[in-house]
């Protein structure tokens, strides 16, 4: 394994009462695409968010490149389900947000999010504003504002869970072509089964009260993955398996 | 005709259906000529004296205390109307900005404007003589108290209700702490905070009559209750109507600089 870009020891969080992560143990390579599978409730969501630094845990560290995580930063890009983009900005001006609200000139920033905007194909939306936009386009943008910050982990809360089957099968083959060419580093949070499979490297799984990660299922099948193919469909089993473990039932998918 | 076309309404109908807010109105005109029709010393005066007034107030070709007085009037009360309302927001938005924004401010002043806030501006008035005076002061608070309220009220709901998630999504895009209110807040609740400049302005044409029942000389609501005195309702009913077109132009007015402004906005755009 190459150096770990994040490494999480022992982290746990409690809301109140509740016990949403437990002893979290995990080390995310650089250029790796981990995807968190989980039923809701898993805490795969809080697991994302502390590493966003959304959420302080209540127990263990984060640490990226070595450096405890205090607090959101550009470094730690994140895509939101509901896309999270500023109504007010024109496609182009959301792309360029990042890059804008850490100072650089004018014409740095325009050159930086044209250049994003043609890599997501929304050329011809960089006027419009969000709103005239469909889901799909609208987390094309999303994506397009972590890459175009310079990123170098994208966290994705559940990205494609508001989209259509086609064109959430369109925007993964689209974001596992960006990462294949930026060397991007990804944590996917998902609980879908076969999305997990698709897009991964490495599927870390999730189970609940409290939540906590029960396996690791390394990916090895080459992309593009035939999600019709025998040995997608072991793997699918599996990790199946290792999801309703908890209620005694071996459930083929 | 193809089905596409027949399947729309044409613009023959469009432009029938945008006629259809005159109904109503239409017959109510109707409805009062017929009522005060050859009932010549009625105190309710009919649509055709209240013409008669208007053009009178406007050209003044009868030669009485009203007469040729319109346009004195109108502009007095147009001043006061937009000079309180700018005094209301100048005080308004940044208030309600900090009481949005900060919680301490809120805990200070909320409590104070949840009891002001029900009290109309009828109630200010004979205070707003013994503090201002009679006359244009007076006149000026009374409108600008109209305007505050609603002005105030909507920018703290606007600014308490930008979506919790822009500021995630500001925060790790790059955008410290201290440059959230330039960068998420102000922007996010421009739309509220139009809504409330729109309603306070509003506001503004609804109270000027009691504003200028404090003893100005000049300004429609001076006018009116002149005219109150003198028993010349027709006077009050073409005062009444003047007040209506007035406020009605200018809410059109702002209602086209938001649409220009907030494009982006799903419901002003």
């Amino acid at each position: 394994m190459a150096e770990a870009l994040l490494e999480i020891r022992g982290l746990g969080k409690n809301y109140g009462a509740v016990e949403a992560l437990r002893g979290a143990e995990l080390a995310v390579a650089r250029g790796e695409f981990v995807c968190l599978l989980g039923a809701s409730g898993c805490g795969k969501s809080t697991l994302l968010r502390i590493v966003a630094g959304f959420e302080t845990p209540t127990a263990g560290v984060v640490s990226f490149r070595g450096q405890a995580v205090n607090g959101p930063g550009p470094s730690r890009g994140m895509v939101f389900q509901d896309y999270g983009l500023f109504p007010w900005l024109t496609v182009r001006e959301n792309v360029g947000f990042g890059p804008r609200a850490r100072g650089m000139g004018r014409a740095e920033v325009a050159e930086i999010a044209d250049r994003f905007v043609a890599m997501v194909g929304l050329q011809r939306f960089a006027l419009s504003y969000p709103h005239q936009l469909s889901g799909g386009m609208k987390q094309r943008v999303a994506i397009a504002r972590v890459l175009a910050n310079d990123a170098e982990l994208v966290l994705m809360d559940e990205p494609f869970g508001a989209l259509d089957a086609m064109t959430r099968e369109r925007l993964q083959d689209e974001l596992l072509g960006v990462w294949q060419a930026q060397g991007l580093t990804v944590m996917f949070v998902t609980h879908s089964v076969e999305e997990a499979i698709v897009l991964a490297d490495r599927v870390v799984v999730l189970s609940p009260g409290p939540g906590r990660i029960v396996a690791e299922e390394r990916v090895d099948l080459a992309r593009p993955r035939d999600v019709a193919s025998p040995e997608f469909n072991a793997v699918r089993r599996r990790l199946a398996g290792m999801l309703h473990s908890d209620h005694g039932v071996v459930a083929a998918a | 005709m193809s089905a596409a076309v027949s399947a729309r309404p044409g613009p023959a109908w469009t432009r029938l259906r945008r006629l259809v807010g005159l109904v109503v109105p239409v017959a109510l005109l109707l409805a009062w000529w017929l009522g005060t029709r050859g009932n010549a010393y009625s105190l309710i005066p009919s649509p055709g004296d209240v013409v008669l007034a208007l053009q009178d107030l406007a050209v003044g070709h009868e030669d009485d205390a009203f007469s040729g007085r319109l346009l004195a009037h109108l502009g007095a009360s147009v001043g006061r109307v937009y000079g309180a309302f700018l005094l209301a927001a100048v005080v308004a938005l940044p208030l309600g900005l900090l009481i949005g924004r900060l919680r301490l401010a809120r805990e200070l002043l909320d409590p104070l404007l949840q009891v002001l806030r029900p009290i109309p501006v009828t109630a200010w008035l004979p205070l707003s003589m013994i503090l201002f005076g009679l006359g244009a002061k007076s006149a000026f608070f009374l409108v600008a108290l109209g305007a505050f309220f609603p002005i105030l009220l909507n920018t703290i709901f606007a600014v308490r209700s930008v979506e919790p998630r822009l500021f995630e999504a500001a925060a790790m895009l790059g955008v410290s702490q201290t440059r959230m209110f330039p960068r998420v807040v102000l922007p996010a609740s421009l739309p509220g905070i139009f809504t409330g400049l729109r309603l306070g302005l509003g506001f503004g044409w609804v109270v000027i009559v009691v504003g200028e029942m404090t003893g100005v000389q000049t300004g429609l609501g001076a006018m009116i209750m002149d005219a109150r005195q003198l028993s010349r309702t027709d006077i009050v009913v073409a005062g009444m109507v003047v007040i209506g077109a007035a406020g009605f132009l200018s809410d059109l007015a702002v209602q086209t600089l938001g649409r220009r402004l907030l494009r982006w906005s799903p419901a002003h755009g």
